[in-house]
């Protein structure tokens, strides 16, 4: 099997968000950057898990970034993965990520392609969905469990109150959250194997840019918060119904 | 030209999310001048026509039962059909599992700017044409993202509009629309009976670390139990598998937005409050004065929770009669 992880790379989860030039961009100063956690964590890791099982499976990873993103390529690549391939430009918006996507997906005639639920930054979980409507492939998004059984996908999906298992041939697209895997950390000799990998540059394909954030704001302050001594429970009680109004 | 909204449905009931994403699409509708119309696949137990009070002027069916079991790339295609056939400006889904799965299809085959997440109308008069807010950095901002195509998708975050009804009833049309075969094959529901699903939640209880272990969430669940609310958990709480993972709340959860949350011995981490922000009332109850939660609350009590919850248990009852 060829399995294709589609890795981002994010702001630290403990980052400050601020922003500049007259609230029109990210303030990337100071921040550390991370592998995108649904993309490590759960899409990287079940791959890993995979060919564990099945070790001619083949793994690469993709990320669509510029050189930036090469350390964040590496150290996915620390935890697993055979190569890893970056499309060289500054992802915009999902449309355009998702296109490049295709591209290297194209190319690589992958049975299943794994992403995260949706990058921390934007949080858009448009990509897998966009991705697969330009493979014409099925996409199973947001799962919480994926095995190989009998040559086919068996997932298990968070739906409104519960769960739903559904089963799909390959290739298929699979976003993946909480649940799919356990975390791993990557051992010293993995990161040093890591450096002798190859990562593969591409140049992008033109896609036009269909949407594109022209400002940003931080959510209003708290105005304060209104304490109430423990043992008056009936007056936290009242101030709910009566203030807040909200039972 | 007009504005379709996709409405969800489960078990032959609309979802509350559905009318939410009415109410907004029939808001657009207003400002941009033109109607609202909704597009129904698959069987619902509901009158249709009486949706005209949430302001739809039509409802159009496509009644086969094949719909409630065909797959995103399936529904996906035929949305996309009727969104051309009624040459709709703007594509209206709620922001849930299966809006997640349609919109950015429906997208990609109509060639549209698709923004996810949105928390507010579209400004539609500004210099920089069609903009729409939505939830950026896991809810610790926001962004105002333009839309470039002459067609448009939107999916609605839940809770961030609420669903108005009037009076009005809309025309029902049915439509002679058959789904292609699904390459996805359902083989197992699991609902959780008699729960409120988290993201439709108005009123959420929430509990951390602090309530020592699962054999405490008694403390938590009759509080959510007289407020007909909703149980979440901070994400250590889920990673030692003292609640189940769809509870977990946060950055790397899920983020909700109602309108009570209260945070029951959790500290308040960063991550946490990515996702939990957005609620409109916020209380705290923790032990520690210093817990950093208390600065993003609307009202706090410092104590046990042993023995706060129990106490604003009884106190909610009694209002409630
Ligand atoms: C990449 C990343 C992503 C993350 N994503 C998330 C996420 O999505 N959601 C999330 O929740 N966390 C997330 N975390 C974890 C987060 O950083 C915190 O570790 C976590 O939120 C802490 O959970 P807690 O508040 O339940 O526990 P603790 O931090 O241990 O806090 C327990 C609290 O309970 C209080 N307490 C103890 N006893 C009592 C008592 N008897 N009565 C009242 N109060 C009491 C304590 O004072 C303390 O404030 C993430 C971390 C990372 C690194
Ligand atoms: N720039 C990128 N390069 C590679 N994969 C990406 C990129 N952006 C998003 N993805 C993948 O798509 C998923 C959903 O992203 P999004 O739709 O942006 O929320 C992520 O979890 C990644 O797996």
């Amino acid at each position: 099997m060829k399995i294709l992880v589609a890795v981002s790379k994010a702001p630290d989860t403990t980052a400050k968000i601020t922003f500049k030039d007259n609230n029109t961009a990210f303030n990337e100063d100071g921040v550390q950057w991370i592998v995108n956690p649904y993309d490590e964590w759960y899409a990287l890791v079940r791959a890993i898990e995979l060919k564990e099982a099945a070790p001619d499976t083949i793994i690469h990873l993709v990320s669509v970034d510029d050189s930036g993103a090469d350390v964040i390529l590496r150290k996915a690549l620390a935890l697993g993965g055979d190569e890893a391939i970056r499309v060289n430009i500054k992802p915009t918006d999902s449309f355009s990520v998702a296109s490049q996507l295709a591209a290297v997906a194209r190319e690589g005639a992958y049975d299943l392609i794994l992403t995260g639920k949706e990058t921390i930054d934007f949080n858009d979980g448009a990509v897998p969905g966009m991705l697969a409507e330009l493979l014409d492939i099925p996409c199973i998004p947001v799962a919480t469990k994926l095995t190989v059984e009998n040559g086919k996908a068996v997932v298990v999906k968070e739906i409104e109150g519960g769960e739903q298992t559904e089963e799909v041939a390959f290739p298929v697209l699979i976003s993946c959250a909480k649940g799919m895997a356990k975390q791993r950390m990557a051992g010293i000799r993995n990161v040093i194997a890591a450096r002798s990998k190859t990562i593969k540059v591409v140049e992008p394909v033109a896609v036009d840019r269909l949407t594109e954030a022209v400002s940003f704001e931080l959510p209003a302050a708290k105005t304060g918060v209104k304490m109430i001594e423990a043992g008056q429970e009936a007056e936290l009680a009242r101030l709910l119904h009566e203030e807040a109004k909200v039972f | 030209m007009s504005i379709l909204i996709y409405i969800d449905h489960a078990d032959g009931q609309i979802k509350k999310s559905a009318l939410e994403a009415i109410s907004y699409g029939a808001a657009l509708a207003k400002n941009l001048n033109t109607t609202a119309e909704a597009i129904v696949l698959g069987k619902v137990n509901e009158d249709l026509a009486g949706l005209g009070a949430y302001g739809l002027s039509a409802v159009h069916q496509a009644a086969d039962e094949a719909f409630d079991k065909a797959d995103a790339q399936a529904l996906a295609k035929t949305v996309a059909g009727v969104a051309g056939t009624l040459s709709a400006e703007v594509v209206i889904f709620a922001a849930n599992a299966n809006g997640i799965a349609l919109a950015p299809r429906v997208a990609v085959r109509l060639k549209a700017g698709l923004v996810s997440s949105a928390v507010a109308l579209p400004d539609t008069h500004t210099e920089a044409g069609f903009t729409v807010k939505k939830v950026v950095f896991s809810g610790k901002a926001f962004a105002h993202v333009k839309i470039n195509t002459p067609v448009k998708v939107i999916t609605l975050t839940g809770n961030s509009y609420p669903a108005q009804k009037a009076a009005g009833t809309a025309t029902v049309s049915q439509l002679d629309l058959h789904p292609d075969l699904s390459k996805v094959t359902i083989t197992g529901v699991q609902k959780v009976e008699g729960e409120v699903p988290l993201t439709e939640a108005e009123i959420v209880v929430s509990g951390g670390r602090g309530l020592k272990g699962p054999e405490n969430w008694n403390l938590i669940t009759d509080l959510a139990h007289v407020l007909h609310g909703a149980v979440a958990c901070s994400r250590p709480v889920a990673d030692d598998g003292w609640r189940p993972h769809h509870e977990h709340v946060g950055q790397t959860g899920i983020q909700i937005a109602p309108n009570l949350y209260i945070a029951i011995g959790i500290s308040g981490a960063i991550q946490h409050l990515g996702g939990v922000n957005r609620s409109k009332t916020i209380v705290v109850i923790n032990k520690d004065p210093e817990a950093p939660f208390f600065k993003a609350a609307d009202y706090g009590i410092i104590g046990d929770a042993f023995e706060v919850v129990p106490r604003l248990t009884e106190a909610i009852k009694a209002i409630k009669g």
